[in-house]
């Protein structure tokens, strides 16, 4: 039995740290989710897993509306995001100060590649959040020993592999303090003997009880780590529940092949 | 050492048509390389100005404003530097000055160095515009992504992201355009102003050494080419900070 992820309280006393409501999103007449709804509480650990196409990444980029959901409602943290009629966000404002509560992780790390790690990590804190510089390199300073990567502060991306790359990705994230973490397909663009050290780290933040969402294709790690996970086929919820509920005893035939072909 | 330099350019020495002061003509070269400089830069900075403006109002503007830009670049990019110039000192002057006349002013006489600096910085920053904006267009999608992830205003965005990683790709057109700007100010001996080339050309008019006066102004092209070069190469070397590969600018 996989060890639960530390939770304080039972989880119906846990405030919603994210909530999604019937959720529609369309790339020109290509209807990519249709009508998802996703709830994560305090402490939750949300996996979405789904085969390529199924629309996982782009219902966890609607999240930050880094794409535009078509219509839908999106809650975070008790404060709903005020859209137009079309689904557009009606305050850029708002917007921005959502996004500045949750730490994103992209498949590609996206580091950027004219900034040290120490720089990058940073960057976010000082020019957007105004924490005062010296607070945030210590801050800084702290994170990348927790992802061990002290002795990389002055290295530049460009100079490190994938999996560094990506945990100092991880500790930018932390470095804004978020309220939850948004994984995309973390580990995806990394060569297999970088992927532990990866996971490692994001396991290391849901033992410590962080709201996360995670898009994943490491079906042993969803199902180790998570609280809750969404089965997408073709931008509808197919089936979801507990993990083990889920990999261990899954009732749709799409879901039976889904994990078998990823077996 | 000094001594034979000095025999060098002594007025009867073989370099002493070249010499600073009269019967060496070698302080009025040195006045049109210092117009020559001046226009340069002056252009530049006009062109690298409407440049910016002009990317980021091609790539983010409304249609008006795109429209605008797209007939602006056309145009410059199409007439040769040299009708432009004739058309805005002569035609333009002269428009001007009727204009002046008739409304009961004085004729205005322009500074040629004025209208040479203006004119090829409206040509510069139509070439500008276009480097810039794809220098824009080859930032990786997924640094501006992060950013915008991360609750950047649009202006942060392009202070901190945007224009750093753009500067790397930019760079390299940038100095050709600088090269282009040092020689097109040649272009201006056509209105008489004395820069390097009309004033080398006076040189060797005057005193028939054309050999030794165009090699001259060769020389001293040639030098502001590798200045200019090494001091692109160091621009560049620290705007490509971080990246991988080292690109082989300057010369």
């Amino acid at each position: 039995m996989p060890s639960a992820p530390a939770q304080g309280a039972p989880s119906a006393q846990r405030a919603d740290a994210i909530r999604i409501e019937n959720l529609h999103k369309s790339f020109g007449p290509l209807e990519v989710l249709k009508g998802v709804s996703l709830t994560a509480r305090e402490g939750d650990v949300v996996a979405i897993i789904g085969g390529s196409g199924s629309g996982k990444s782009t219902m966890l980029r609607c999240i930050n509306f880094l794409e535009t959901p078509s219509s839908g409602r999106i809650v975070i943290g008790g404060e709903e995001i005020r859209l137009k009629p079309d689904g557009t966000p009606a305050s850029r404002r708002q917007i921005e100060l959502l996004r500045r509560r949750l730490g994103m992780v992209f498949q590609s790390f996206n580091l950027w590649s004219h900034k040290t790690v120490l720089e990058n990590l940073i960057e976010v804190p000082v020019h957007v959040l105004g924490v005062p510089k010296a607070e945030a390199i210590e801050r800084a300073q702290k994170l990348l020993a927790r992802v061990g990567l002290s002795e990389k502060a002055d290295v530049y991306p460009a100079f490190m592999s994938g999996g560094q790359q990506q945990r100092a990705a991880i500790a930018r994230a932390l470095a804004i303090e978020p309220r939850a973490m948004l994984f995309d397909e973390p580990t995806s663009a990394l060569d297999p003997e970088l992927v532990g050290e990866v996971l490692n780290v994001i396991r290391g933040l849901a033992d410590e009880g962080r709201t996360m969402i995670l898009v994943t294709h490491e079906m042993k790690f969803a199902r180790e780590v998570s609280s809750h996970v969404i089965y997408l086929h073709n931008g509808v919820i197919e089936e979801e529940g507990p993990p083990d509920q889920l990999f261990g005893d899954p009732k749709s035939d799409r879901l039976k092949q889904f994990l078998k072909s990823v077996a | 050492m000094l001594d034979s330099l000095s025999a060098l350019f002594a007025p009867d020495g073989p370099l002493g048509l070249l010499a600073l002061s009269p019967p060496g003509w070698g302080g009025n070269l040195l006045l049109g390389l210092w117009h020559s400089m001046q226009i340069a830069v002056g252009a530049y900075a006009l062109g690298l100005s409407i440049g910016i403006v002009g990317a980021y109002g091609k790539l983010y503007g409304n249609e008006v404003v795109r429209d605008i830009f797209s007939l602006y670049t056309t145009v410059v990019r199409a007439v040769p530097e040299l009708i432009l110039i004739l058309i805005l000192y002569y035609a333009g002057t002269d428009m001007i000055n009727q204009v002046l006349l008739g409304a009961g002013f004085d004729r205005w006489a322009p500074s040629r160095l004025l209208i040479g600096t203006v004119v090829l910085g409206v040509v510069m920053g139509a070439y500008m515009t276009e480097v810039l904006r794809g220098a824009i267009l080859a930032v990786p999608q997924g640094q501006i992504e992060a950013a915008r992830a991360y609750g950047m205003s649009p202006l942060l965005l392009a202070r901190r992201i945007t224009f750093p990683q753009m500067m790397m790709n930019a760079i390299g057109g940038m100095a050709n355009l600088w090269l282009n700007a040092t020689k097109d100010t040649a272009l201006l001996a056509v209105i008489g102003l004395n820069e390097l080339t009309l004033t080398t050309k006076q040189a060797a008019g005057t005193t028939k050494a054309f050999m030794l006066f165009f090699i001259a102004a060769m020389v001293i092209y040639m030098i502001v080419s590798v200045v200019s070069g090494r001091v692109f190469a160091a621009i560049e070397r620290w705007a490509r900070k971080g990246q991988p590969k080292l690109g082989g600018g300057g010369v």
